[in-house]
């Protein structure tokens, strides 16, 4: 992260700059600058409506921006005349809701993108994704249809349906927020393990402990805005501005 | 486009790449623009070139395109369209929509005390569907006059609507059951949990949402009605089919029969432009992400 930073990074695999964001007049996002590098964990942290979930949505360009420039892998990708699939290709997100696709088995839905949109053989594809459920304990779920499959395992079927396409970022939005609390261990132990191999990630989360302990930078953000950023010992431990303190006193566990 | 900003504390000014980038998308936008209206002209020019090149187009304008026979006939089908196509099909949409929600939900229901006529709704559906509507029309128009029996109207309009209502009341009925069954059961599960009835629970929660899903097809089937009035003119009724081919027949010429198709799409285009207009509506306050 390197707000100051006057020429672009070289090595980040995503920059943003000054990006603006607006429905009508309502101003969701503003002078948002970020840079992600290879295997960094990005948390962005803030309560609901501060914009994580838009900022997330931009970034895979899901959202038209009104301002300021996104660039990944070195391209700007902001650019109106970019191929929004290809960038795609190599972007993967969850969502708070998993939005899995109810009519297709896990296996169907983990498979459908490698088959479909990378032209992965369908035997090859399968077995990516077998092995990817075996990981994420869904071994014997694969022949169910999501809607039979508790939360949990719901969000974990995602989980791997995002990764079967081998993405070089993933996006996750607040994946745990609709989880018990026993099933968001569950959740988080994969994406723990997935920083821990090196999996590049932003991520909007409540789960402070769970920032605490793997992200690489926490950003705070408060009205569309990164108040502040920077490690996660220094976020949540002692905060420069007041605004973030008192959102940590609320929603930190209290000693 | 976006409106500028104007508030004081976030004065905020476009920067030089947004604004390169709105001029981009202006291009993109005038070129696809510029394919659309390229090949709308080219497509229906083709189409009019190869019609009225064609041969025998000449002997075609002058049996179903003739001005003349058009504007002398259209005052008589114009008056027979609106007396009784209009007022069936009117009519005839009202109630079988209530028939066709009654033999829905009815077929739909669980209770045991229900259960005769769900076996009735069930028979109903397979037979009225069976029948083609022009022999249902014959059988009622004709047949119940037939009987002789005291009270009961010989009026060639009743028995038409009589069999344009349950002929479609069948399968408007399965259509609406198709929407209710697509609701998720998760939507019955928590108005069971709010407290709501059976019945309430389809009255409030499952047939609003069931229904909605189904306007296309809904509309689709009274479309099909609209057009179907004109069968009730095959029993004798002197309804816009009957005043053309009375025109026709005198005249030895075809032109009122296009008369009547066009009133027919009068009346459907307004019809379909209005559920895609509410269909539209629905969907952008109700679903996140849908443009």
């Amino acid at each position: 992260m390197s707000r100051d930073a006057a020429l672009p990074d070289a090595s980040a695999l995503l920059e943003v700059r000054d990006l603006r964001k607006s429905y009508g007049d309502n101003v969701v996002l503003r002078d948002i600058d970020l840079t992600v590098q290879p295997h960094d964990v990005i948390c962005l942290i803030g309560s609901s409506g501060s914009g994580k979930s838009t900022l997330l949505r931009c970034l895979n360009l899901l959202e038209e921006i009104d301002d300021g420039v996104i660039s990944f892998a070195g391209r700007e990708i902001s650019d109106p005349r970019i191929d929004r699939r290809e960038v795609r290709r190599h972007i993967g997100m969850v969502f708070q809701s998993y939005n899995l696709f109810p009519h297709l088995t896990v296996l169907d839905n983990c498979t459908l993108a490698p088959r479909r949109v990378h032209g992965v053989p369908k035997a090859e594809a399968e077995e990516r994704a077998r092995d990817l459920l075996a990981r994420f304990g869904l071994a014997d779920q694969a022949e169910k249809h999501p809607d039979r499959m508790s939360g949990g395992q719901q969000q974990r079927a995602a989980l791997v349906r995002a990764l079967c396409t081998r993405p070089t970022l993933l996006l996750l939005d607040e994946i745990t927020a609709a989880l018990d609390p026993e099933l968001v261990g569950e959740v988080l132990t994969i994406v723990r393990e997935l920083a821990e191999q090196g999996t590049t990630m932003i991520l909007a989360t409540h789960e402070m402990a769970f920032a605490r302990d793997i992200a690489t930078t926490v950003c705070f953000l408060d009205e569309g805005r990164i108040l502040e950023h920077g490690p996660p010992a220094e976020i949540l431990s002692s905060p420069r501005e007041e605004r973030t303190r008192r959102f940590l006193a609320r929603v930190l566990p209290q000693t | 486009m976006i409106p500028e900003q104007t508030d004081g504390e976030d004065a905020w000014r476009p920067s030089s790449r947004e604004l390169e980038r709105r001029d981009v998308r202006r291009s993109l936008r005038r070129r696809s623009l510029a394919v659309a209206t390229v090949a709308t002209v080219v497509f229906f020019v083709a189409v009019w070139v190869v019609t009225v090149s064609s041969p025998g187009w000449p002997t075609v304008e002058a049996t179903f395109f003739s001005g003349h026979d058009a504007r002398a006939a259209m005052p008589s089908i114009w008056h027979a369209f609106w007396r009784y196509n209009v007022l069936l099909f009117l009519l005839g949409e009202a109630l079988i929509l209530v028939l066709a929600m009654v033999v829905a939900l009815v077929r739909q229901s669980r209770t045991p005390l229900l259960l005769p006529l769900r076996i009735v709704a069930i028979v109903y559906t397979d037979l009225f569907r069976g029948i083609p509507t022009i022999l249902l029309v014959f059988m009622l128009a004709f047949g119940m006059p037939a009987l002789n029996l005291q009270g009961i109207t010989n009026s060639l309009f009743f028995w038409g609507l009589v069999a344009l209502v349950l002929s479609y009341g069948a399968y408007v009925a399965e259509v609406i059951r198709s929407g209710i069954e697509s609701v998720h059961p998760s939507q019955i599960a928590s108005a069971d949990a709010l407290g709501l009835t059976r019945f309430q629970a389809m009255r409030y929660v499952v047939v609003p949402q069931g229904v909605r899903r189904v306007i296309p097809p809904l509309l689709n089937d009274f479309v099909s009605l609209q057009k179907d009035t004109a069968l009730v003119g095959a029993a004798g009724l002197f309804d816009a089919m009957f005043a053309a081919r009375d025109y026709a027949n005198f005249y030895f010429n075809f032109t009122p029969y296009t008369v009547v198709a066009g009133y027919f799409i009068v009346l459907t285009i307004p019809l379909a432009r209005l559920t895609d207009h509410l269909q539209h509506r629905a969907m952008e306050r109700e679903r996140q992400g849908a443009r």
